[in-house]
This record gives structure tokens, C-alpha cells and sequence, in this order.
């Protein structure tokens, strides 16, 4: 078989996913509504001091960012399982990693992205110190990738189930713990004027792990849910 | 050693699932310009044998030579509910290739005249009657570059001017050198072609018979 070339491909998949996501946009809104809301729900559970808002902001926005973000993640591959697209991609010869990559790339920017944008609004509604902002703004861009990539993984092992969505939280949430911690502790750091470097490039190097072995870990998964 | 002339051959191929076998072993072999019919009742594994043979799944016994990836049709349609017939089809062109070097509108305007699909080119796949829809995912054979196509279950859904069309398409794939392996569980089979016939026997339909 005359295979496509892999670059028009990954542009023609890319292309059909962001159609589709503008198609279904409600569907897109949803976790980022769902990230507004959660955060908004602070300040009234807590008491909306601001000292104590302030405190809390960097963890709060940054878990809210998590459950948003695993809230798109079971349907990253499961319309594409259920209607047969899958294993028609898998049999086109064309690398599973690379049209792993290319659904994350597409669901980041599309459920990652959004994220990073809204932050600053979702920062001044905790009262975040404005040393704080673009640290909080940074951690996101590094690690909102992160999520999607780990999730990928979760998403794919959970894609044949047909309740994978809470399978797929109980699997991911454990390997978002040190990114959680890193991100936080980072912020908290940049706000107490602490230096913060050190756990943003612990974050990076994450992303370049995560960047490299996710595609293919999210391959090899999308196989065996396939047999 | 298999003869090389062969397109593919199948020695003692079986599937077993959780231990069970799901259909006897069978052997075959497929020349260029040869259709291929699996017959046999429901469950008595075409849809596992085809998916064997495209290599969605690992056969538990038996040996399989194909010269390369066939194209496999099966019964789920691979088409989106939110994307029109036109944009469907253009995704599967530019993301499996042409036989033609060019990808562009006109052959997919083409191929969806040649498909019947024309009067809903623009409809959402959601809209698409279950008849256009296998259609629409036939769709692929028109555009396709595999030597080798299995079509699982072809005319499930077809209206007969639509079954005369897929005829047609099969012969001319025929007749330019491709094969095709097509299973149906008997109630249509393709008229008017020399074929060869491998009638597919269910594991446990077999040792339920030696039983009694």
C-alpha cells in the first residue's frame, strides 16, 4: 500500500479535530464553565477573607485546572473507538504514537489552552498577589500539556469500558500529584518572593518526558483495547 | 512454502477467544482478480475472521501470508456524526491516500456522484439513513490504492440499486488485478461473478456436534 506521507496525515487529523471541536462546542465550554464555577464555590465554602483566599489561591485554581482538564479527557478517543474511526487509523499503516500526538496536541489546545487563557480572571477572583499571576500563567502553559498527555494514556487503557470516566480519574489523579505539588509550591514560592526556578524546570523536564514516552505509552494502550 | 503468485494465503488459520475457539481452522489461498465468499451462520466468526486477516487481531493458530495491508471494510461505518459526507470523505483522503496523486475536491465530488451520495453531500453524518451510511463509508473503496479488499457483511443495509453498484465496483477492482474477500451470511450474494466459496464453521458448533 502506498502510504499517505505521516506530514499530511498528522495536518489532515489535526484539521478534522478542530472542526469537530468547533462543532461541538457546548461540549468544549463544559470543563471550562465547570473550572469557573468550582473556583467561584471557594470563596463561599471558605469565607471570603482575602489573606486566606490568597493562600489558597494557587492550589485551588490549579485543582480546579485538574478536574476541568480530566472531565474532556474520556472523550479523547472514545468517538473515534466507538464509531470505527480507530481501527481504521490503525490499519492505515500510519504510526499509532503520531496520531496519539496528534489528538493530544489537538486536545490541548482545545481543553489545555482555554485554561491558561481564563487563569488571570480565575486569579483575581482568589485574590492571587500580583507577584503570583505570571508564575501561576507559566505553570499552566508547562503543565497543562502534561495532563493531557498523562490522561491520554488513562484515556486510551479506559476507551473500550463502557464507564471508563471514573476508572480513567482513579488512574490519572495519583500521576498528577507531583505535578500538582511542583506547580503550587511554585507559585506559593514567586508570592513569598522565594526563588521558584527549580520547580519549573522540574516541571519542564516532566514535560519532556511526558512529551517523548505519553504518544507511545498511548499507543501500545490503544492496542490492546482494540484486541 | 506458499506460492508467491498468491495474493494471500491462509494455512490453518483459527481464533480463540478466552480458550474457545470461535471458528474452525480454514485454509485458502487468493489469487489477483479472484473473489473469495465467506459464508456461514450468524456468530460463526466471518466478522473475527476478517479482522484476522486485516490484522486488527492476532491469530491464535495458523499462518498468514499477505503481500500487503488489505483494505478492511467492516461493520462499523468510520464515518462522523458531526462532519458532513463531503468533509468525511476528504478526511479519510487526505489521511489514508489516493490512488490518484491528487487530492482535491473534484475527485471527491466524484467519487460521492459514483457513491449515489450526491443530493446529501453536505448533510451531517448524523443525518445520513442507515443505507447512505454504509454508502458513504463504501465510499473508500472509490479512492483507495490496497490490492486486497475484505468487506464484511457489503450489502447489509443496501438498497438493490445500491447492491448492483457495489457489484460493479468489486468487478472492476477485479478485472484491474485487485481481490476481494466478502462474507455474508447468505441471504445476498454477489451476482453474476466466478467466485470461490470457503463456508466459515463456528467452534462450538463443531464440538457440539461431536458431542451428540
Amino acid at each position: 500500500m502506498s502510504k499517505q506521507a505521516t506530514g499530511t496525515a498528522f495536518g489532515a487529523l489535526l484539521r478534522r479535530d478542530f472542526l469537530l471541536a468547533y462543532r461541538r462546542r457546548a461540549e468544549l465550554l463544559q470543563p471550562l464553565v465547570f473550572l469557573m464555577v468550582v473556583t467561584t464555590l471557594f470563596p463561599l465554602g471558605v469565607g471570603p477573607s482575602p489573606q486566606l483566599l490568597a493562600n489558597i489561591a494557587p492550589g485551588v485554581i490549579w485543582i480546579a485546572a485538574l478536574l476541568a482538564s480530566v472531565l474532556s479527557l474520556d472523550s479523547l478517543f472514545r468517538s473515534d473507538f466507538e464509531d470505527g474511526t480507530l481501527e481504521q487509523m490503525v490499519l492505515s499503516g500510519q504510526s499509532l504514537a503520531l496520531i496519539a500526538l496528534a489528538r493530544i496536541v489537538a486536545h490541548w489546545l482545545v481543553a489545555g489552552l482555554p485554561i491558561v487563557l481564563l487563569s488571570p480572571l480565575l486569579a483575581m477572583w482568589m485574590n492571587l498577589p500580583d507577584e503570583g499571576l505570571p508564575i501561576l500563567i507559566e505553570s499552566l502553559v508547562i503543565g497543562t500539556p502534561i495532563l493531557s498527555l498523562i490522561g491520554a494514556i488513562g484515556g486510551a487503557l479506559t476507551v473500550s469500558l463502557k464507564r471508563g470516566g471514573q476508572l480513567l480519574s482513579l488512574l490519572v489523579f495519583p500521576l498528577y500529584v507531583p505535578l500538582l505539588i511542583l506547580a503550587t509550591s511554585a507559585v506559593g514560592a514567586a508570592v513569598v518572593d522565594l526563588p521558584y526556578t527549580g520547580q519549573l524546570g522540574l516541571m519542564v523536564s516532566g514535560l519532556i518526558v511526558a512529551l517523548t514516552l505519553a504518544p507511545f505509552a498511548t499507543a501500545a494502550a490503544l492496542k490492546l483495547s482494540l484486541s | 512454502m506458499p506460492n508467491n503468485s498468491y495474493m494471500l494465503s491462509v494455512s490453518e488459520l483459527s481464533f480463540e477467544r478466552y480458550f474457545d475457539r470461535v471458528f474452525e481452522p480454514v485454509s485458502f489461498e487468493l489469487a489477483a482478480g479472484s473473489l473469495l465468499l465467506v459464508t456461514g451462520s450468524n456468530g460463526c466468526g466471518k466478522t473475527t475472521m476478517l479482522r484476522v486477516l486485516a490484522g486488527l487481531l492476532e491469530p491464535s493458530e495458523g499462518k498468514i501470508h499477505c503481500q500487503e495491508q488489505p483494505l478492511y471494510a467492516g461493520h462499523n461505518p468510520a464515518i462522523k456524526d458531526d462532519l458532513s459526507v463531503e468533509e468525511n470523505i476528504m478526511f479519510w483522503m487526505n489521511f489514508m491516500g489516493t490512488r490518484e496523486s491528487v487530492r482535491d475536491k473534484e475527485l471527491c465530488k466524484r467519487v460521492i456522484r459514483e457513491i449515489g451520495l450526491t443530493p446529501v453531500t453536505l448533510q451531517e453524518g448524523r443525518t445520513l439513513s442507515a443505507g447512505q451510511r454504509k454508502r458513504c463509508s463504501l465510499a473508500r473503496l472509490l479512492f483507495c490504492d490496497e490490492a486486497l479488499w475484505l468487506l464484511d457483511e457489503p450489502y447489509s443495509n443496501l438498497d438493490r440499486e445500491g447492491i448492483v453498484m457495489l457489484d460493479g465496483i468489486v468487478r472492476n477492482h477485479l478485472e484491474s488485478g485487485g481481490a476481494c474477500i466478502m462474507t455474508t451470511h447468505g441471504s445476498l450474494r454477489p451476482e453474476g461473478f466466478e467466485l470461490q466459496e470457503c463456508h466459515l464453521v463456528s467452534g462450538r458448533e463443531r464440538y457440539a456436534g461431536a458431542a451428540a
